[in-house]
């Protein structure tokens, strides 16, 4: 019991310091850039915002946005991905791989393109039911026959519903032209160039998955012992799953809608996550949150200076991260089988 | 020379023709023919046959002329071309690999090649001919090949974790190539973007002749080395037993595979899942028997890549959509067919 408190100590002490990581890579998420903004100015535009003062306007119309939105997406995938590696019991889970992103995006292409909305709370829903879509075609994919489909093949048929839903995708994208720059920016996922107004339809659903899977972490830990096991506990495995169905498309919807298909965040961070927190979800889940939000803050970050002064999008820098993890998992994972 | 007599059915000349092989050539030939007439006859303006016939050798109307000769006639041959190599260089890939689910596009190679040719696109824009073209994404094709083949050893290539790698390792480069794209010029943008989905529009001529020697060369290659990939599948131990030089010739072999593969993405962009959707339907008519499946799975490619862009461009018209969409929109469900069939294997 007593060593039980004092790990538990610990990991509260971590997540305080990785809550202070983010915070720290927020503000200085803020001060750097193309225009270097002092840290007084930084705090003038919180306390005492002056429109006249350049720099202030910049944070506040930019900067804090962008670092808003790059936090909200970062928690929100990788949140997404801890739930999907709990319950498919399946380390290279995560909304990308699945196919989940990519049925967000070719649904919100779709209203761009055919329909002609542009409206980011319409647009929101339209990433809804695409990831809706793609989740019940994974989870039928699933669930198929009696055992289902092994965990690794579920990557593979993840795989094959991406290159489905990027083709329609692409075959819709060829044919317009006009504004074929601004989509294709937003296909590689960036956090650049967006307002609050983006943002805040998109928050409360990302707040309410956000929340929901926080509160349901025991159950998270029940299922990631096996389906078996967990009916054994007397688990609803049914209503486990919806559950974790509706919080991965309304946490990856929104983040799609807010930021294109930012991929693989979901896959690394619950696994730098379990290196502090154990296997416990109910530690699990806030510090992939706190370490997504920061990931994604920096890696947008580091994004403006590696082609200075060009910016790299966000969606570029976690693949060319998160591609090597992901093949580091593969190797280890089956090696162990 | 025990070779030939364990693997009798796939090299020795038998003696009767097999007559499934004899029935699906000659089935696929009548196919491909009256595909072919229908693809010169069809589009935005229509021909009779006797036109489209005049059109094609250059003695009917000048419009027509222009059209069929040089609009529809290289388009078509790029087609057949691109689809035979990619069915090809697929039906190797699943006996090196002697797994179903392997085509060029699932373990990386397309993407690898895609990688290279953009580079080539945004690097050289317009400086260097295009004839060069299949060179840079043969090179990426090798490249990507090589990386996921030492990527996934570990005491030895198991093919699922093949698969997991080139997923893996495509994913990083279509992140490569965003990137490449996101940052060039508009035009070439979008024409490279289009290219990437896997499109044969604006073929000319050209194009034929870039890709042509290519086929040729690797096709005829393939035509000698059946007996090897026959070997292949074997086994490692068994083709070893008959004398198969096994890891030299599947260096050979995997070669061979990604040139196919390079040379038809360099041409038609990134064509999906016709390499892995070819040597089933193949293996489905005529059995597993190399010698009969090659030529098959290449009918059955050329015919695929062509339909689909016929399709593309008469069926949505005045639009012209790429050819990729419609090979993707039928290869992955068949994809999800295959694991589906496997789910209780392995």
């Amino acid at each position: 019991m007593e060593i039980n408190t004092k790990i538990n100590v610990y990991r509260s002490a971590g997540l305080l310091a990785s809550g202070v990581l983010l915070l720290a890579s927020i503000v200085s998420s803020i001060c750097f850039g193309f225009i270097a903004i002092s840290w007084k100015d930084m705090l003038a535009s919180f306390t005492s915002y002056d429109e006249t003062v350049m720099d202030q306007v910049i944070v506040r119309t930019a900067r804090l946005p962008r670092a808003m939105i790059a936090a909200a997406v970062g928690a929100s995938l990788a949140l997404a991905g801890a739930v999907l590696q709990s319950v498919t019991r399946n380390p290279l889970a995560s909304p990308s791989v699945l196919g989940i992103n990519a049925g967000a995006s070719v649904a919100v292409v779709a209203a761009i393109t055919v329909l002609g909305i542009r409206e980011s709370e319409a647009l929101m829903w339209f990433a809804f039911g695409g990831a809706a879509m793609a989740a019940a075609m994974v989870y039928a994919l699933g669930s198929l026959g009696g055992e289902g489909l092994s965990p690794l093949k579920i990557i593979l048929a993840g795989a094959a519903l991406t290159a489905l839903f990027s083709s329609v995708t692409q075959g819709m994208l060829a044919h317009n032209e006009n504004g074929l720059q601004e989509v294709l920016f937003w296909l590689t996922g960036s956090v650049a160039g967006r307002t609050t107004e983006m943002l805040l339809p998109s928050l409360p659903y990302m707040a309410v998955g956000i929340v929901l899977a926080l509160v349901l972490s025991r159950h998270w830990n029940v299922i990631a012992m096996g389906e078996e096991s967990a009916k054994g506990l007397g688990q609803h495995l049914s209503f486990v799953k919806a559950a974790a169905g509706v919080i991965v498309i309304l946490l990856a919807g929104s983040a799609v809608a807010v930021a294109g298909p930012i991929g693989l965040v979901g896959i690394i961070v619950p696994h730098i996550a379990r290196r502090f927190s154990g296997m416990d979800y109910r530690w699990l889940l806030p510090f992939s949150a706190l370490i997504g939000a920061t990931l994604l803050v920096l890696a947008d970050l580091a994004a403006r200076f590696i082609n200075y002064p060009i910016e790299i999008p966000v969606g570029v820098m976690t693949a060319a991260l998160g591609a090597p993890f992901f093949i580091y998992i593969a190797r280890k994972e089956r090696a162990k089988e | 020379m025990n070779a030939s007599k364990l693997t009798a059915p796939a090299t020795g000349r038998p003696a009767r023709a097999h007559r499934p092989t004899v029935k699906a050539v000659s089935l696929l030939s009548a196919v491909l023919l009256v595909m072919a007439a229908a693809y010169l006859m069809m589009g935005e303006t229509m021909y009779d046959p006797v036109t489209a016939w005049l059109a094609l050798w250059g003695s009917g109307t000048e419009d027509g002329t222009m059209i069929v000769q040089s609009l529809r006639a290289p388009r078509l041959v790029v087609a057949l071309l691109v689809g035979a190599s990619l069915a090809l260089s697929g039906a190797i890939l699943q006996a090196i690999i002697r797994n179903p689910l392997a085509a060029p596009d699932v373990v990386g190679i397309t993407g690898g090649a895609s990688f290279g040719a953009v580079i080539f696109i945004t690097a050289f824009a317009g400086t260097v001919g295009i004839r060069l073209l299949p060179v840079a994404a043969i090179i990426g094709a090798v490249c990507a090949a090589a990386l996921v083949y030492v990527l996934a050893w570990k005491r030895g290539v198991s093919s699922l974790r093949l698969v997991l790698v080139g997923i893996g390792l495509s994913s990083l480069l279509s992140a490569g190539v965003s990137f490449m794209l996101a940052f060039s010029p508009v035009y070439s943008a979008t024409s490279a973007y289009i290219w990437l989905t896997g499109t044969i529009y604006g073929s000319s001529w050209e194009h034929v002749w870039t890709l042509m020697p290519w086929t040729a060369v690797l096709g005829i290659a393939v035509y000698f080395h059946t007996r090897t990939i026959q070997a292949q599948l074997l086994g490692d131990e068994l083709a070893a037993g008959i004398g198969s030089a096994v890891q030299r010739h599947r260096l050979l072999l995997v070669l061979l595979c990604v040139g196919l593969a390079g040379s038809a993405v360099s041409i038609g962009g990134a064509i999906g899942f016709v390499g892995l959707i070819a040597p089933h339907v193949a293996r489905r008519l005529v059995g597993p028997v190399m010698n009969r499946v090659l030529p098959v799975s290449a009918l059955f490619g050329a015919i695929v890549v062509a339909a689909a862009d016929l399709i593309g461009r008469t069926v949505f018209l005045p639009l012209d959509i790429p050819v990729g969409v419609f090979t993707s929109a039928i290869g992955a469900p068949f994809f999800i067919y295959l694991l589906y069939r496997s789910r209780n294997r392995g």
